[in-house]
């Protein structure tokens, strides 16, 4: 198994457009990805309400999970997406 | 001023809150209710596949609609239909539906039960988290009435021109609603500072809220909302629908013919200002004929985020409002937090009376770092640009307050410091404010809310938030002398300001500039400049020796004619 640990980036957390944009990347990935708060249960990357119900907000640190052999390309695609900051990048 | 005159109300006719202007006939809608959930039913072990199958069918087709109509919408609408449609496409919300019923409940109870986990957890979640528990309560609900066979919660769509019937309008229900369909709103709920209050006078629409019961209005009956009478006539005559029609015309041409600064007949100068809570209604708000802003709310600046924004984002935000509104007067009121308005890093989540919290210039006290940051990003703005800007804080009260506001706002090199008067004692000692401010603003909506001591929230005691109480107009009285014999100048800013005929009342009180909905501003004018000061001085009195509000607002109507 491959794990990423990364700090959100956004402004308003992972909600709104972030948990949207990032959602959706996580199910274009070939390998089905898990999300997690540092010391919480994960919970599937593609499901858009158990990652607002994460209540991640900016700062905290999520880890992100996958297995097989494009993992870790879908890891670091979505560990760069939770990092960047989407509030300040629309302004 | 109306077709109607008081008293003369057809007996078929329905009364609430008269909100926005003008008048408008035609065929209800109505926005069908949150279903009822039926009475658990037991499935079959053998038909629980196709029970599944049918609850899962009606996600599908919940997320399917909201696809469609946020390919229909654009902008702020659209993303928020699509962010709805992607929380009911959940691939984990389908699986924990299914698993539920074929643990053997009902479809209705298991879409319940499924929305209803998520919801707890986005609850414990918290904060803007926590804000999302209203669309997955919207989405039961459709997915629910699309799987019982009922009509679908939300805004109808009968395909003509129609005027909208509900029980309530919550801000979700009106971000796709077209002005050029929706012909005025009824509500059994809501007062006058309700959101559909303030979405109706946004769009110039004629609205009754509060009407009660309206069963009796159902699809396709023909309705008069008479929103200067605050009526809703069932069935009315042809002569009827005809006449006010003509009077709506003609409403609208006096409208269009009066433009430019505000007066009374006689020449007396009342601003007329535009309110401001946007960066989205800027362009809006900058065309519209108007002396400037007299309300610009700064909390969208400072929502659904987990910390204050920054002096750079915050200058540049406040440079785009003051270069629309070059050479004309802004009004900037100071964070606001508190209350309706709860922010994380400015409100603690532990009062039990947020309305009677630490909010508005309170917050700043506790945090004073919030409101240099703000008067620093607005002076550096102010500086870049031509606009005339004055700056007020909310929730002033006592005198010592607004000093201690006013010495911080000429510290930043801004020359008005202004103090609102939304709590009674800040009225009481209105001439002591203005002693040490440069100007008064009187914010009405919480103003009767803290003085009849009712929550504007709540519908059910609308009768006591009507801005026409005599008690009410008296507090304004009081003030605006104050602001007379200091040579300060008293603006009223809350709804009160967008209802023309009060506007006369307002001006006859003393009040020197009025702020409101740029929709409103023209009949405001209109009806300011067929009256002079006399006229208004001689309805203000009628109003505060008025025994309630109603019998205010039919006093003044009479005598204005």
């Amino acid at each position: 198994m491959f794990q990423r640990s990364v700090a959100v980036g956004s402004s308003s957390g992972l909600h709104a457009r972030p948990a949207s944009l990032f959602v959706q990347a996580a199910a274009r990935q070939p390998v089905r990805v898990t999300v997690a708060k540092e010391g919480g249960d994960p919970v599937d990357a593609r499901s858009l309400l158990s990652v607002l119900a994460l209540g991640a907000r900016r700062g905290d640190t999520v880890v992100l999970s996958a297995e097989g052999p494009q993992a870790e390309d879908a890891l670091d695609e979505l560990a760069a997406l939770v990092a960047l900051d989407h509030d300040a990048a629309e302004q | 001023m109306t077709t109607t005159a008081p008293g003369a109300v057809a007996a078929s006719a329905l009364t609430g809150i008269a909100v926005g202007s003008g008048s408008a006939a035609g065929p209800v809608a109505r926005m069908a209710p949150m279903p009822a959930l039926p009475e658990p039913r037991a499935v079959a072990a053998a038909d629980a596949p196709a029970e599944a199958e049918a609850a899962l069918s009606a996600l599908r087709d919940t997320v399917a609609d909201l696809e469609l109509r946020a390919a229909k919408a654009s902008g702020a609408a659209a993303e928020v239909l699509s962010a709805q449609s992607m929380m009911a496409a959940d691939p984990v919300l389908a699986d924990r539906v299914r698993d539920l019923v074929l643990g053997g409940r009902d479809g209705a109870h298991a879409l319940h039960a499924a929305f209803g986990e998520f919801r707890a957890a986005l609850e414990a979640a918290g904060g803007y988290f926590a804000e999302r528990t209203a669309d997955l309560d919207d989405l039961r609900d459709r997915s629910v009435a699309r799987l019982l066979g009922l009509p679908v919660p939300g805004l109808p769509a009968p395909g003509h021109p129609f005027v909208l019937v509900a029980e309530d309008l919550a801000p979700a229900d009106t971000a796709l609603l077209d002005p050029g369909l929706v012909l005025a709103l009824v509500t059994e709920r809501g007062g006058p500072t309700s959101h559909t209050a303030i979405l109706a006078k946004a769009l110039g629409l004629p609205a009754v809220v509060g009407c009660g019961d309206t069963t009796a209005l159902t699809d396709g009956r023909t309705v008069l909302v008479d929103a200067a009478a605050g009526t809703v006539q069932l069935d009315p005559a042809a002569e009827a629908v005809a006449s006010a029609a003509a009077h709506e015309r003609r409403r609208r041409e006096r409208s269009a013919r009066v433009r430019g600064a505000g007066r009374t007949a006689d020449g007396h100068p009342v601003k007329l200002l535009a309110n401001l809570g946007a960066l989205h209604e800027l362009s809006g708000a900058a065309a519209a004929d108007s002396e400037g802003v007299g309300l610009f709310r700064t909390e969208f600046l400072y929502l659904d985020r987990t910390e204050a924004p920054g002096l750079d984002e915050q200058t540049s935000a406040y440079r785009q409002v003051f270069d629309a509104f070059a050479g004309r007067r802004v009004v900037v009121r100071t964070l606001d937090a508190g209350a309706d308005k709860p922010l994380p890093f400015a409100t603690s989540a532990d009062e039990q009376n947020p309305a009677l919290g630490v909010r508005g210039l309170r917050a700043a006290a506790r945090d004073p770092e919030l409101m240099e940051t703000q008067l620093a990003a607005v002076a550096a703005a102010a500086a870049a640009g031509s606009a005339d800007v004055w700056v007020m804080a909310p929730m002033v009260s006592v005198p010592a307050e607004a000093a201690g506001f006013a010495a911080r706002v000429r510290a930043h090199g801004l020359p008005f410091a202004g103090a609102m008067v939304e709590v009674p004692a800040a009225a009481l000692r209105a001439e002591a404010m203005a002693e040490v401010c440069d100007f008064l603003s009187i914010g009405t909506n919480d103003l009767a809310q803290y003085t009849f001591a009712a929550d504007r929230t709540l519908g059910s005691l609308a009768g006591l938030l009507d801005p026409w109480q005599p008690a009410l107009l008296e507090l304004v009285r009081m003030t605006a002398r104050a602001g007379e014999r200091r040579g300060r100048p008293v603006g009223v800013c809350g709804e009160a300001a967008a209802d023309p005929l009060l506007a006369l009342v307002l001006v006859g009180l003393g009040v020197t500039s009025l702020s409101a909905a740029p929709a409103c501003l023209p009949e405001v004018r209109a009806t300011l400049a067929e009256h002079t000061l006399d006229d208004c001085r001689t309805l203000a009195t009628v109003a505060l020796t008025a025994e309630n509000a109603l019998a205010a607002r039919a006093a003044v109507l009479a005598r204005a004619g």
